[in-house]
């Protein structure tokens, strides 16, 4: 499930910030480790409710700082 | 000669219709190849004009994906441009502090191409959707911000607007920072890319347009009789300006001196040029005395000349009376269509081509010059380029909205 969740994550952060997908692992910082900034942050949220229909609000988005807290966002909030 | 530093220029970058680089672009030129084509896109088939000068090499070979999509046409462009001047002038190798490096990168329109995509987003999807990037990628000081980035300026990133002058008004904008000793190298350019139905459809409303749909690469023909508008070209070009005695001591490449400038304004009409181009002519005065030169000294002219009926001529009679018609006067649109913002920069790049060469690029489509006095009085070059003995050469850019300006660049 989580794999699944890092797998999609991880084609979303190569389309929109060209992130390798082996880079993006649970415990990668957005912003520290894979250089998205906070514009990125938004259309990578987007890309997130499209692929998992899970809408990450503007309050919550600031909260999501690793690959992993965007993973468990997912997971929480999903189906 | 004048009481001012003298200012080079270093380097050159283009990406045009004719080339993705300068070397592609200034051989195509003086092979006297055409960038038009006729469009193709389900939208254009009801257009009265259908055609365009678009890019030779697609910017997306040229630039990396994840940047290309943050930046609006326009801006990868510039940048392309940017990089390759920028590059081969040295000046990044030269130990320049990023605080005495400037940009100057004008556009005529901007990311219109964004704005109206995203309009296209907001109106199918709603605002939830729109790009967060939409901004950044519209703004019209973009493609200058975008410049100043990639070569980490931060001794000031300037965005000159003035329709088809802005990219003669970064120049000059160029030449001015660099005499007053606010920088120390300053990356000047202008860049557009705006082939898209909503400017095309407004140019043409205009009936500012060719439609000669059926014979592309004869469609844009300044000075001829049987010109009927002009053709929207994208593109980019830049250049890389110094002062001489740093430029020197670096060991620089210096292709050409910027030597003066000169900028006025009609204060006539929105659009229509004054129909004796004072205002222009006024303009190539400036920048000779600017430079410390003569008329006579002036041995090419690098027109505006967008194959509009009424530019043409009013040029024709601003070049007759500044300069003389001794002069070799090119219309090189003939080839690479208008760049609108971009224009005043690649033409500037050719003027500099030409000095550095010693060769007049032809003016494609001059088969039966206008009857104007003044077009008929000219030294139009046409079907070949000539070889000539040059010392000093001018561009000349209009923008609607009454800008004229005028450079002068001169042999080393």
């Amino acid at each position: 499930m989580s794999e699944d969740i890092q797998a999609g994550l991880a084609e979303i952060l190569e389309e929109v910030a060209g992130v390798t997908p082996a880079d993006a692992t649970p415990e990668k910082s957005f912003t520290e480790d894979l250089d998205v900034d906070s514009l990125s942050m938004v259309e990578i949220a987007t890309a997130v409710e499209d692929k998992f229909g899970v809408a990450i609000p503007d309050d919550e988005l600031g909260n999501i700082k690793t690959v992993g807290d965007a993973i468990s966002y997912i997971q929480k909030n999903q189906g | 000669m004048s009481s001012h530093d003298d200012v080079v220029v270093t380097g050159l970058g283009a990406t045009t219709p004719l080339g993705g680089d300068v070397a592609s672009t200034w051989d195509a030129l003086l092979a006297g190849r055409s960038g038009v084509r006729r469009l193709t896109d389900d939208w254009v088939q009801q257009f009265p004009a259908q055609l365009a000068a678009t890019l030779a090499t697609d910017p997306a070979e040229q630039i990396d994906r994840v940047r290309a999509r943050r930046l609006d046409r326009s801006q990868q462009v510039a940048v392309i441009a940017a990089e390759e001047a920028w590059t081969a002038s040295g000046a990044a190798d030269a130990g320049v502090a990023p605080e005495r490096i400037a940009v100057v990168f004008g556009t005529g329109i901007g990311g219109a191409m964004t704005l109206l995509g995203q309009d296209d987003v907001l109106e199918a999807k709603g605002p939830k959707r729109v790009s967060p990037f939409t901004i950044p990628m519209l703004m019209p000081n973009g493609p200058a911000a975008a410049v100043g980035l990639a070569v980490g300026a931060r001794g000031g990133v300037h965005a000159p607007v003035s329709a088809c002058a802005s990219g003669a008004e970064a120049i000059r904008w160029g030449l001015d920072l660099l005499r007053l000793d606010r920088a120390d190298v300053v990356l000047v350019g202008g860049a557009e890319a705006v082939v898209h139905p909503l400017p095309m459809a407004g140019f043409a409303a205009m009936r500012a347009m060719s439609t000669r749909n059926d014979e592309p690469e004869r469609a844009s023909r300044p000075f001829d009789k049987g010109r009927d508008g002009f053709v929207l070209g994208e593109g980019a070009a830049a250049l890389v300006l110094e002062r001489a005695d740093s430029a020197r001591a670096r060991g620089a490449t210096l292709h050409a001196r910027l030597a003066g400038a000169g900028a006025t304004a009609d204060g006539y009409d929105l659009v229509a040029p004054h129909p004796e181009g004072e205002g222009a002519a006024r303009a190539i005065g400036a920048a000779l005395r600017d430079a410390g030169l003569s008329p006579a000294d002036v041995g090419h002219v690098n027109a505006h000349a967008t194959s509009t009926p009424v530019g043409d001529t009013a040029e024709a009679s601003a070049i007759r009376s500044a300069v003389g018609e001794h002069t070799l006067v090119s219309a090189t649109k003939s080839q690479t269509g208008h760049l609108l913002g971009a224009a005043g920069a690649l033409e500037s790049v050719f003027t500099v081509l030409a000095l550095r060469d010693q060769v007049v690029p032809a003016t494609a489509n001059l088969d039966d010059p206008d009857d104007d006095a003044a077009v008929q009085a000219l030294d139009i070059v046409r079907r070949e380029p000539r070889k000539a003995t040059l010392t000093a050469a001018v561009n000349d850019s209009f923008g609607f909205g009454g800008h004229n300006l005028a450079l002068v660049f001169t042999t080393l």
